[in-house]
């Protein structure tokens, strides 16, 4: 058990920095997502942490140790890769069993290590086989056995699930989910799909260029985004971004529409400033087919015309044209609409976002 | 006839046309080989017979027998040409292997400044006949005293091999994924252990080609080993093969019966490796 403490961590390719000095505190057991798009750095953070990369300032700390100059072997961490790295000329028990050879523990000890990892992954059947006997999702399990025979201080993941099919990714998230109920080990996940990072994590940092917009639980990141960026990145479909200047006590878009200043922020803007507005897809639907926050007096309708709609059974998703500018709302109970249409859209303001224009930051106290 | 009938015969034709195809293929490779089998054991008169006697009249062992006779009974000293043949060319595959792998894996995991210069400069060397060497080498080797020494032939050809070494495992290492690697170090290997616990387990079809490759090489050189080797000391089987040639005469027999000698060993240490040389056993590593 151990917690992970990242200070002004730093990575640079030549004279290029890929890693910004990013500081970070996991929590003993804790369960930590980094997510963000390709080429942010989360992965070199992770192979960082791991020792895979040297790092080119700061400092890593696991469990209390300052651990930036030791081996990956001396860490004491286990990593699930994205390419699953099984070893193709051992068997199944043979590659869960490697570790604890290579420590130098008895076969009875490597046998028990095995066997008990085995049942947790619902491998025993696939013992004596090779990997490439194996199908992804059954590699991907050997791949988390081999790094629980370890017994680790932190497991590292890095995107394990991106290499399968989705309805194997489901299944082996939720295996990975219970994987951290039973080990109560710390877990550092990378991934670049926020579906993932929101279902699994305890929190949830999301990297940009080689630095963190916002570090915060499932909750806090998609209800309170720190920024424009992480606005448009956790959340799907995406939340409807549009630019707007503060004007007459209220927001004039481009186009020429309007929208009352949301009530949370009429104290934070001035008149004059620039602004982006956000409204997620649940806070904007069809009148009568949503469900607002609550502040009735926040919620604000408008007459918007159709362009299309992505029927999905329990719900459809209503593409709207707001000031010339297409937004997506989601409809619940859905009725049919034709495109073209004009209908009333209630906009909950009550949770709308409003991000300053240059900075991106939220303008929310 | 129906049309499944055509085509089942049209079938059976192909394949017996592929095995007729096969077999003179295989004669064409095999026929020298078995050649020099029947000409060491039937007389030169048989041997240079025109229209040539494929089967021969009688058999004799005795090219074979005056061989291993000794000097001066019409043998020559085989076990001694044996014996260095044997340490010259087994040493020069360890020594090649070794600086091959070096190299193979650097070229294949490192990235430095000339790679690819290197890299090409290896293989041009390869480019220039090993006879033109001769006279080059001759006189470097006089200057340093190591003619008709162990030590000199061992070193021609291991700057012979080691190009094509480094070539050919660079190849396989590159198909030994590097999270393999990655994955042993989490595991607690060091950067040593994981290669030889994981990347040379996976690249030995790769190492053991290379190793068949320079062995032979080695093993049959000629052009070079008759200008560096004097006597005894250090002259190899293919050298040997000279001493079948008078000043007008030049036994046949005797000299195929000494090749079959020197294919012999050759021919075991390539069956013996041939199990190694399975492929695809980085299949199941990774996605794919």
């Amino acid at each position: 058990m151990a917690t992970v403490t990242l200070r002004k961590l730093e990575k640079r390719y030549g004279a290029t920095p890929v890693v910004h000095g990013i500081d970070l505190e996991v929590a003993d057991r804790e369960f930590i997502a980094l997510v963000g798009p390709s080429g942010c750095g989360k992965s070199t953070t992770l192979r960082m942490i791991a020792g895979l990369e040297d790092i080119s300032g700061g400092e890593i700390r696991i469990g209390g140790r300052t651990v930036n100059d030791l081996p990956p072997r001396s860490r004491n961490i286990s990593m699930v890769f994205q390419s699953y790295a099984l070893y193709p000329h051992m068997t199944v028990r043979e590659n869960m069993g490697f570790s604890l050879k290579i420590a130098g523990r008895s076969q009875a000890e490597i046998d028990k290590a095995v066997a008990e990892a085995a049942s947790m992954l619902s491998l025993e059947q696939l013992l004596e086989r090779r990997p490439s006997q194996l199908s992804g999702g059954q590699r991907q399990r050997v791949a988390m056995g081999r790094a629980i025979v370890r017994r680790p201080e932190v497991f590292l993941f890095d995107e394990p699930l991106s290499n399968l099919d989705a309805k194997l990714r489901s299944q082996v998230r939720t295996e990975i989910k219970k994987l951290h109920a039973r080990m109560q080990t710390t877990m550092v996940y990378v991934t670049h799909d926020q579906v993932e990072a929101m279902t699994l994590s305890d929190r949830i940092v999301i990297m940009r260029d080689g630095h963190i917009e916002q570090v915060g639980t499932p909750e806090e990141v998609f209800r309170r985004p720190a920024t424009r960026f992480v606005a448009g990145f956790i959340g799907s479909p995406p939340m409807n971004l549009q630019e707007a200047l503060v004007y007459d006590g209220a927001l004039a878009f481009s186009g020429g529409a309007t929208l009352p200043i949301p009530p949370e922020f009429r104290n934070q803007v001035t008149a004059g400033q620039k602004v982006v507005f956000g409204l997620r897809p649940d806070d904007i639907f069809p009148a009568g087919h949503g469900l607002h926050s609550g502040d009735a007096a926040a919620v604000h309708t408008v007459e918007l015309p159709i362009a299309i709609t992505e029927p999905l059974g329990n719900e459809t998703l209503v593409f709207a044209d707001f000031d010339g500018r297409e937004w997506v709302s989601r409809m619940l109970n859905p009725k049919p609409l034709k495109p073209g249409e004009k209908i009333a859209m209630s906009l909950d303001l009550g949770r709308a976002h409003l991000f300053d224009a240059d900075t991106g930051r939220t303008l929310r106290k | 006839m129906n049309e499944n009938a055509a085509h089942r015969l049209k079938r059976r034709a192909l394949s017996i046309g592929h095995s007729v195809g096969l077999f003179l293929a295989m004669a064409v490779i095999c026929l020298p080989g078995l050649w020099i089998v029947l000409s060491s054991l039937r007389p030169t008169v048989e041997i240079l017979a025109k229209p040539p006697v494929w089967i021969p009249q009688e058999i004799s062992f005795d090219a074979y027998v005056a061989m291993f006779s000794g000097v001066g009974q019409g043998g020559i000293p085989v076990l001694d040409y044996f014996r260095n043949s044997i340490v010259i060319s087994v040493t020069s595959t360890v020594i090649a292997l070794a600086i091959g792998m070096a190299g193979g894996y650097a070229f294949a995991r490192y990235r430095f400044k000339g790679k690819s210069g290197i890299f090409l400069g290896f293989m041009l060397t390869r480019t220039v006949p090993g006879i033109a060497l001769s006279l080059p080498l001759f006189f470097v080797f006089a200057r340093l005293g190591i003619i008709d020494t162990h030590f000199g032939l061992i070193l021609a050809y291991v700057a012979l091999n080691v190009p094509f070494t480094i070539w050919l495992i660079d190849g396989f290492f590159r198909q030994v994924p590097k999270d393999l690697a990655e994955a042993a170090q989490i595991d607690g290997c060091t950067r040593w252990q994981a290669f030889w616990q994981v990347e040379f387990p996976l690249a030995r079809p790769g190492i053991a080609s290379a190793g068949i490759f320079a062995f032979l090489t080695s093993w049959n050189e000629f052009a070079l080993a008759s200008q560096l080797t004097r006597s005894t000391a250090s002259k190899t089987l293919p050298v040997g093969l000279l001493d079948y040639t008078a000043e007008f005469t030049i036994d046949w027999r005797g000299m195929c019966a000494l090749a079959v000698v020197m294919i012999v060993p050759a021919l075991t240490l390539t069956f013996i490796v041939q199990k190694h040389l399975v492929s695809g056993l980085t299949s199941g590593a990774v996605k794919g």
